[in-house]
């Protein structure tokens, strides 16, 4: 579904990555490795160059808003440009189903975003990637600052979306999680993308 | 109209530089360390506005459209050197520089020439009696404007780094993620000269409508050159600092509607 050819730019050496439907592949490796250069790239969120396609179609075809609609890219520390989650939905009544899977009260959406802790503003960004139903998800560090009740939900509702048919690039330190939810594991060291593990 | 100016002399200057002193020998008492920052700027203004004085005079005498076309460029160049120095993010390379430069020679000239054209009918139109004073006003108040908008727009795109990136992320467009910041920055850059407006008259005098009074031009009639000028300076504002904003924020976004704050200095 996703494919990636020699796809680089400063600090990443050109990396191949084929993903897909319904596959997750994990990026491992050591902090300031490239696994976040290597996503955005992807989203087309820095200059970059090689080719990056999706079901067929390049990403160069496609405006670079709608390719960022299709495969999304969410990061380690989302921003927030309004006061109060809701007002960050398009449609936030219609996007409150999403929130208790994720462990989020449906009340949510009224509460300013200064008064959310860290994991809650994670899952909450997640919901509003989720929101858009991208077909290929790209997330840094889906479950970093979660405990392992939330984290174990994250997943669930990761696992429900790979087996709608999306896929999800995720990069993560935590070997286990790379285990458990991703189909394949790849290792990145120094911009390069390294070995792959089955 | 009753002409009664009263022409001054080098002793009237010199009386009133005595004042001048009085602060030398303030800062020295109160240990303000002031007193060698105000000789300086003492003397450049005598020394700039006398050269002015001169300029002025042989532009007057020959009104030759190419030299006050030349004292144009010069206005326009010192303008855009001044909206750089008040940056404190510059652009990288020529856009530091080239950035508000454009916007100040764009609006600045443009709502001189409609000025010229249209109400004040000058003849010929590009005489510099008229010329030379109409923009460097406008260009005083357009230049303020474009420096102050400039600065809001990278300061709040840096701060917002993220809030910007996660909308592009979320495919929103480049002109969707920026514009409360180049909202804010335009508005910032309007603010002065919407002060000035209301405060004219009440709270200050503005000094044409003074200087035409002191040289004997009747009050109304000085009123009305006045408020040409404020409707002038108003305008040639709003056009400068939505130019200057838009154009900066294209410039920190590219194409492929990335954000890019490589593209300013220290970034």
């Amino acid at each position: 579904m996703l494919e990636v050819r020699a796809l680089s730019r400063p600090g990443l050496a050109p990396v191949d990555l084929d993903l897909a439907a319904g596959e997750a592949l994990a990026l491992l490796g050591p902090s300031g490795s490239g696994k976040t250069l290597l996503l955005r790239a992807i989203a087309d969120l820095d200059p970059n160059q090689g080719r990056v396609g999706l079901d067929g179609e390049d990403r160069e075809d496609v405006p670079a808003p709608t390719w960022r609609r299709r495969v999304t890219y969410l990061s380690t520390e989302p921003g927030w440009w309004a006061e109060r989650a809701g007002e960050h939905f398009p449609d936030a009544a219609g996007a409150k189903a999403l929130l208790p899977p994720l462990g989020l009260p449906e009340d949510m959406m009224a509460r300013p975003i200064a008064e959310l802790s860290t994991g809650e503003r994670h899952r909450l960004a997640l919901a509003r990637v989720l929101v858009q139903a991208p077909r290929v998800l790209l997330l840094d560090e889906p479950t970093s600052g979660l405990d392992q009740e939330t984290t174990r939900m994250v997943e669930a509702v990761l696992r429900a979306r790979l087996a709608d048919g999306a896929a999800i690039l995720f990069s993560t330190h935590d070997e286990a999680l790379a285990a458990r939810l991703g189909d394949r594991c790849v290792r990145v060291r120094d911009g390069r993308v390294e070995t792959e593990t089955p | 109209m009753t002409a009664t100016y009263i022409t001054l002399d080098y002793l009237d200057l010199g009386l009133a530089a005595l004042l001048l002193v009085l602060n030398g020998a303030l800062s020295i008492w109160l240990r303000l360390g002031l007193e060698r920052q105000l000789l300086i700027a003492a003397l450049r203004m005598c020394v700039q506005l006398g050269l002015m004085g001169l300029v002025l005079k042989t532009l007057f005498a020959v009104v030759s459209p190419w030299l006050t076309g030349l004292a144009v460029v010069v206005m326009v160049a010192f303008a855009g050197r001044e909206v750089m120095a008040r940056q404190e993010t510059r652009f990288r390379g020529f856009w530091a520089y080239g950035l508000g430069t454009t916007s100040v020679l764009f609006a600045g000239t443009l709502v001189t020439v409609f000025a010229l054209a249209t109400q004040i009918q000058a003849d010929p139109w590009y005489h510099p009696r008229y010329a030379i004073p109409l923009l460097g006003m406008i260009l005083g108040n357009t230049m303020t404007g474009i420096a102050i908008g400039l600065n809001t727009l990278t300061g709040r795109v840096k701060r917002e780094r993220a809030a910007i990136e996660t909308m592009l992320a979320l495919g929103e467009t480049r002109a969707a993620a920026f514009r409360p910041f180049v909202r804010s920055a335009v508005r910032n850059g309007l603010i002065p000269i919407v002060n000035a407006m209301s405060a004219a008259g009440v709270v200050s005098l503005p000094g044409m409508m003074t200087g035409q009074i002191l040289s004997g031009v009747e009050p109304m009639e000085a009123i009305k050159y006045q408020i040409l000028i404020m409707f002038l300076i108003a305008g040639g504002t709003a056009l400068g600092v939505v130019t200057a904003v838009h154009a900066g924020a294209l410039r920190l976004s590219d194409a492929r509607h990335r954000l890019r704050l490589d593209r300013l200095a220290g970034n």
